[in-house]
């Protein structure tokens, strides 16, 4: 059953830290927001494989938007 | 005298340079991005121009666009405001080749300190004591490793293109440092363009303090005392005041008159601050050197009774200085507190959003600088400070009273804000007894 990540503030897409099928451990980052100068990670909540990435650097996030699949 | 002047900045300090040109009789031109094109500041200035998208690198930092924007709107001067360009020594620069008075030092000034390596070596060179650590940027993790096990742990990273707490790392010991140097090196090359970093030893309960210096073209530099800046999170301010309290006197002086040598050695021109952490014996160091107007300068005004934007203003036309040093005193005490779009109960997380409501206290003693109304969106593309909350008094218990009196009449709604630590903070008895230092908030001295 996947998981969706979603962001916890509304912010832009800084970076993009993880790849689909990428392995990760619980509060690892998948993405960094750009929040008012500041970069705040958004954290894997468990262990798991990356199924999807929905967003792409650059774009615009509201806070509680799925940003990505965990499997 | 110039008559037009751009002001290139947003938010409240916009706004405070708006009234300063004004008070002179100047006229004043605000620039503007597409998410502040309801912005208070474009509605006090005399004139607006479009800068571009919302993206600061897009509006607030494109150099060509306000150049185009001064030159359209028949600026002679442009008042760079704090953040953005302000201590971009290339826009000073390109500022003067396009005939334009750039309202602030030179831009060999401007350079000469923002590379913080060389700010250090060049205070040490003028007698100003500077924190122990690496007089060049170390090349990679292990060059820091050999400096940080010279000067011992704990130490601190800092990016060598520029200062504001932006990309610092402190490390506690060995083990941390190939991580924390990998970190500290990409975020300064992502807000500084260079990824170069230097070493310092981290002070443990240290105070920040600084003071304010201010040149004129003549050669006249003046101090106009001391603000204490310890309250801070992530390295950035919360509360300032002046006087600093408990202070003993020789340390003030001693913190005066370096400040006084280090802008000489520079010879520095318009206003400036030198900060320095003391520690708790009073042994003081020089941290870095802002080349502008501080966010905090209000509280300077309200001690001295001096307008630092006009004089700003005047010292940039080539005026002298239009204050004498035996005529600068502290008379009563000023807090300034910076409430910003932030949710303390958790880390302090942005929290963009519109202002649903907004009521603000009034009263004696008490001053804002705001750059928000109700109805204002607080966009994501910029720093989170709403407004600037000032509380003067005869003395800090009087002000101290004012400030926790009109806290407790601040309403914001629609987003959070720093607010409730802000009133935590102020009733505390730590920070009533003026016992403060930088590590207070992030130890949690004022949780609960």
């Amino acid at each position: 059953m996947a998981e969706e990540i979603k962001a916890h503030i509304t912010g832009i897409v800084f970076q993009v830290t993880a790849k689909v099928g990428d392995k990760v451990a619980a509060g690892d980052p998948v993405i960094v927001l750009e929040s008012m100068k500041m970069e705040i990670p958004v954290e894997a909540p468990r262990a798991g494989a990356v199924k999807e990435i929905r967003v792409r650097e650059g774009q615009t996030v509201q806070e509680g938007e799925t940003v990505a699949l965990l499997d | 005298m110039f008559r037009t002047v751009l002001v290139a900045n947003r938010g409240e300090i916009a706004r405070r340079i708006i009234r300063g040109c004004r008070a002179l009789g100047l006229r004043s031109v605000a620039v503007y991005s597409d998410a502040d094109r309801d912005a208070l500041h474009v509605n006090d200035a005399d004139h607006a121009v479009w800068l571009g998208a919302a993206p600061a690198r897009e509006s607030y930092l494109n150099v060509e666009r306000l150049l185009a924007a001064a030159r359209e709107s028949g600026a002679e001067a442009v008042h760079p405001g704090y953040g953005f360009l302000s201590e971009n020594w290339r826009f000073a620069d390109s500022c003067a080749r396009a005939g334009l008075t750039f309202i602030g030092p030179s831009a060999e000034a401007i350079r000469a300190m923002g590379d913080k390596p060389e700010a250090r070596r060049r205070m040490a060179a003028a007698g100003v004591p500077i924190v122990p650590g690496s007089s060049e940027p170390v090349a990679d993790a292990s060059g820091a490793e050999r400096i940080a096990a010279e000067i011992g742990y704990p130490v601190i990273l800092k990016a060598a293109g520029g200062g504001g707490g932006i990309g610092m790392a402190k490390v506690t010991r060995a083990a941390e440092l190939v991580a924390a140097f990998t970190t500290a090196t990409r975020r300064a090359q992502s807000a500084f363009g260079s990824g170069a970093v230097y070493v310092e030893r981290y002070l443990q309960a240290a105070r920040h303090v600084e003071v304010q210096v201010f040149g004129d073209t003549q050669g006249t530099l003046v101090h106009l005392h001391e603000r204490e800046c310890s309250i801070q999170r992530r390295h950035q301010k919360l509360i300032e005041e002046s006087p600093a309290p408990n202070l003993d006197a020789r340390t003030k002086r001693g913190l005066t008159e370096a400040a006084l040598a280090g802008a000489r050695a520079i010879g520095y021109v318009n206003a400036g601050t030198l900060e320095f952490l003391v520690d708790e014996q009073s042994n003081f160091y020089f941290l870095e050197m802002n080349t502008r107007l501080q966010v905090e300068h209000p509280v300077t005004e309200e001690v001295t009774g001096l307008d630092l934007v006009t004089a700003q203003l005047r010292i940039a036309a080539g005026e002298p200085l239009p204050f004498s040093q035996d005529k600068i005193e502290q008379r009563g005490a000023a807090i300034e507190v910076r409430v910003y779009a932030e949710d303390p109960a958790k880390g302090f997380l942005p929290s963009p959003g519109t202002i649903t409501r907004l009521s603000l206290p009034q009263g004696d003693g008490i001053r804002l600088e705001s750059g928000v109304a109700e109805g204002s969106v607080v966009s994501v593309h910029y720093d989170p400070l709403l407004f600037k909350l000032i509380a003067r008094g005869a003395d800090r218990a009087q002000a101290i009273e004012r400030l926790a009196h009109a806290l407790d009449a601040c309403v914001v709604e629609g987003v959070k804000t720093t607010l409730p630590l802000l009133r935590t903070i102020v009733a505390h008895p730590d920070f009533r007894r003026g016992r403060v230092h930088t590590q207070m908030v992030e130890q949690g001295a004022f949780h609960g």
